[in-house]
């Protein structure tokens, strides 16, 4: 029992990880008052880079760069349509996601011709499990030692750096200068504009860390947790994530309890498939797989309050009395 | 031996579309003044002043701080000019401290800590040395307007602002706080720094500034020393006549009852009640003010007869029919059904909509009036031609119903929501501060207006903080305390008995 609790805690933490990439950026973005529903063609963009550049080079961290640049670089394109050309913010995030869908099959196909998939990744290719110091010695110690050495060591570098993000964020948005600009610009850029800071450069600069977060989350998928990429292998982690942004009001400590609790359910349904449940009979594998949708509306319906999204949020900026 | 200046503009242009909103402005402001601004509705005033702190640019025109020509590309040269402005508009973020938002764009470095640590400091020296307290740790939209303002003067002089800009500051603030800031005022320029303050209150002109300088549909038309002047010759200079600086009307001869208001008790947002067992009438062809320092459940009272905010016990009559509130709650469209019009207090957030074209905005509310369409389908033609008039009548400016209501001025936005309530010929009309933020033409012409409706034999229930309108307008005068109407006087009782009863006076002497 106590073993297929951790063997499930354990792929949770690997099932959130792209979950909590995904939403992180999205808080960035969107604590700066630009809507982003195109987390998930970004995430896509940038597994489709790096798992081509990871197979053209057989350097993981060739592809994570690539990964990166990709998904700058939609981030870039969402920007100039909402902030300089003041477009809907919706509109544009659509298009990416549509965009990203399209052009990874494309290129794909015609760069490898393998049905859409890059060429399977090994050795160098990939990022590996990191064993932390001491996880063979301490395995047969009970409790702790399955914890420390199954739960917490043995994931790959990304993994580490998604969780370490959570209190980086946190710090910048709370203690730095441009944290304090970026909830501000979120919530009221006259205060902003007036305050003599560019809020055309502070939304651009917010999209940026959107798009390096995405870039890593769409790299976990290709060139961590698979060896490779596979047509549409986002599968709707983008939105997942932009539940769990709400889910937890734009917060980052939040956040990564709500990816948690998301990659938990993942982690469960795969378990429970084909299954039978004494009294209930076998699970429709889909009904779990909804769960972290309907969950999200319920809770978001009653439990846990209204979700109030900067204020901001959505609109572009015109110099303009209101 | 003239004084040096602060700031000198010299030919400032500047067009919004078709609008030409600042026309060739020349302007002088010496160091160590107090420089009084005053014009109508859409004078080009807010729009001078945001030119000279960086939000709009000029089309023409050169600017001088200190002697010096400089360019203004954004409000960051502005503040690194010593230039420091309050909006008409605060631009608070609201969800933020006090603190937070003073250190906004003047952090101290990448890290917070360093820097709100020393504003921590650097604000309770500001606040003592010229006693604008307020607590740092607060969040704004839990103060109350009187104390946001302080916090936007904190920013501009936390910047190190020598020369202080206030839009309309007055506008928002009770008499006690206004005279508050205008000792602060008087501190500031004693201190050397230049302050530039518009107001549409002639009176406070005239106790404050040292000049006075008077715009008229974008001109600048005279520059005048305060000391040599009068009210009434700013007026005449602002609207390019004579103006009526009182009311003119013959005693009333009251009706029937219109409105009649029995033991209504209300709750605030935080269930506190803030209207407790109020008992009134109004009848038809008499104007009865309520007065009271804000905040005394006067916003909340108008709220709860025009059927905005629920009732907790309490009945009110319309033209003889009576609705038991507490029990049947009716909404502000039945209200409206039974006579009754309401003029908001605050329009800007309850009586516009601020996207929307003004024409959109002349019929908020209405737009089931059968003269505006058949059916689910609105006659655009007819609402345009309606809202044609009432601009027509009221002077908005510019006249043009197709405009977004954000493109008017802050007082023509007033007036769109006064002609469309006062124009619907109510049974009753409630108003709230009916010439908050309007200038004195237009002053003179909404109290001649409510005059007339009352001739007209129509109750009018009016709002105000200002004891002159009140006095000058009601033919009798309520006064409230505490959620409580504490007396009822003849508009012609001296100021310091009504002003007594405002401060609660008869409750303590009751207790
Ligand atoms: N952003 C804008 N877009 C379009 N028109 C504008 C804009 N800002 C101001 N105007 C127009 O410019 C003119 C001057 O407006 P401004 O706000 O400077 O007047 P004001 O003197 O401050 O008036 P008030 O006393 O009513 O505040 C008005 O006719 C207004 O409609
Ligand atoms: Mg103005």
């Amino acid at each position: 029992m106590f073993e297929t609790l951790i063997l499930i805690l354990d792929s949770t933490v690997r099932l959130a990880t792209p979950l909590l990439l995904a939403a992180l950026a999205g808080l960035y973005s969107e604590r700066s008052g630009v809507f982003d529903i195109g987390l998930e063609g970004k995430m896509l963009g940038a597994a489709f880079a790096a798992g081509a550049a990871a197979a053209v080079t057989g350097s993981a961290w060739a592809g994570l760069a690539a990964g990166i640049l990709v998904a700058i670089a939609l981030a870039l394109v969402h920007g100039f349509a909402c902030i300089t050309h003041r477009g809907n913010q919706i509109v544009s995030g659509v298009a990416i996601n549509f965009l990203a869908i399209g052009l990874t099959a494309l290129l794909g196909q015609d760069w490898f011709r393998q049905g859409g998939r890059t060429p399977p990744l090994s050795g160098d290719g990939r990022f590996t499990n990191i064993q932390l110091p001491f996880a063979e010695a301490l395995r047969d110690v009970p409790v702790i030692g399955g914890l420390y050495s199954e739960l917490l060591s043995g994931h790959n570098l990304l993994v580490y750096v998604a969780f370490l993000a959570v209190p980086v964020t946190w710090w910048v948005l709370f203690r730095t200068r441009f944290g304090l600009r970026l909830r501000a610009v979120g919530e009221n850029p006259a205060a902003v504009d007036t305050a003599g800071i560019s809020v055309t450069w502070l939304r651009y600069r917010a999209v940026i860390c959107t798009g390096i977060l995405c870039g890593i989350a769409g790299t976990y998928l290709s060139v961590a947790q698979s060896a490779g990429f596979i047509k549409d292998m986002t599968a709707g982690k983008g939105f997942i994530a932009l539940a769990a942004l709400i889910f937890a009001k734009w917060k980052p400590v939040p956040v990564m309890f709500a990816c948690l609790l998301f990659g938990f359910l993942d982690a469960a349904a795969i378990r429970l498939q084909g299954q039978e449940i004494p009294g209930i009979g076998e699970v429709p594998v889909q009904a779990i797989q909804a769960l972290p949708y309907i969950l999200t509306v319920v809770l978001l319906a009653g439990f846990i309050g209204r979700a109030v999204p900067p204020k901001a949020g959505g609109v572009a900026y015109v110099k303009e009395r209101t | 031996m003239t004084a040096p200046l602060a700031i000198e503009l010299v030919g400032i242009d500047k067009r919004f579309g078709s609008v030409r909103a600042n026309k060739d402005i020349d302007l002088k402001v010496a160091k160590g003044s107090i420089h009084g601004i005053v014009g109508e509705n859409g004078a080009g005033k807010s729009t001078l002043m945001s030119i000279l702190y960086g939000f709009y640019h000029a089309d023409g025109g050169e600017i001088r701080v200190d002697g010096r020509p400089v360019t203004i590309a954004d409000s960051q040269a502005a503040i690194a000019l010593g230039i420091g402005m309050v909006h008409q508009h605060f631009m608070l973020v609201e969800n933020f401290t006090v603190l937070e938002n003073v250190i906004l764009g003047a952090e101290g470095g990448p890290l917070l800590a360093g820097g709100v640590a020393r504003a921590r400091a650097t604000l309770k020296r500001l606040a003592e040395d010229y006693d604008l307290k307020v607590d740092p740790d607060a969040v704004i939209e839990d103060l109350p307007v009187g104390l946001q303002q302080r916090v936007e003067i904190l920013k501009a002089l936390f910047r190190g602002a020598d020369i202080l800009i206030l839009d309309e500051p007055t506008g928002v603030l009770t008499p006690a706080e206004a005279d508050h800031l205008f000792r602060i005022l008087k501190v500031l320029r004693d201190e050397g720094k230049t302050v530039l303050l518009i107001t549409h209150k002639l009176r406070e002109i005239m106790a404050i500034t040292d000049e006075v300088s008077v715009m008229r549909r974008g001109e600048m038309v005279a520059t005048r020393q305060t000391s040599k002047t009068s009210m009434g010759e700013l007026a005449e200079l602002m609207v390019g006549r004579r103006v009526l600086l009182e009311v003119e009307k013959q005693p009333a001869s009251p009706g029937r009852p219109v409105l009649q208001v029995e033991n209504l008790t209300a709750r605030d947002g935080r269930g506190v009640d803030v209207v407790r067992d109020v008992s009134f009438e109004v009848r038809a062809g008499e104007i009865v003010g309520i007065a009271g320092v804000s905040g005394n459940g006067q916003s909340e009272l108008l709220e709860a007869i025009a059927g905005i905010r629920p009732v907790r016990s309490g009945a009110v009559t319309i033209d003889g029919t009576r609705l038991d509130l507490a029990r049947h709650p009716v909404d502000a469209a039945a209200m409206r059904r039974h006579g009754l019009a309401h003029v908001p207090e605050d329009r800007h957030r309850m009586g516009l909509v601020t996207s929307f074209s003004e024409y959109e905005n002349a019929i908020l509310g209405y737009h089931r009036d059968p003269a505006y369409g058949r059916g689910p389908m609105l006659d655009i033609g007819a609402i345009r031609e309606a809202a044609r008039v009432e601009i027509e009548k009221y002077d908005i400016r510019p006249p043009d119903c197709l405009l977004r209501t954000a493109g008017f001025s802050g007082g023509n936005q007033q007036k769109i929501v006064l002609a469309r309530e006062i124009e619907r010929d109510p049974v009753i009309l409630l108003v709230g501060q009916p010439t908050r933020g309007v200038d004195i033409g237009a002053i003179e012409f909404i109290h001649k207006r409510l005059v007339a409706l009352r001739d007209a034999g129509k109750g009018v229930l009016l709002v105000s903080v200002e004891l002159d309108e009140i006095r000058a307008l009601a033919d009798r005068v309520l006064v409230m305390f505490d959620g409580r109407v504490v007396g009822e006087r003849a508009p012609e009782t001296d100021e310091s008995e009504l002003g007594l009863l405002m401060a609660g006076a008869a409750q303590e002497a009751a207790e």
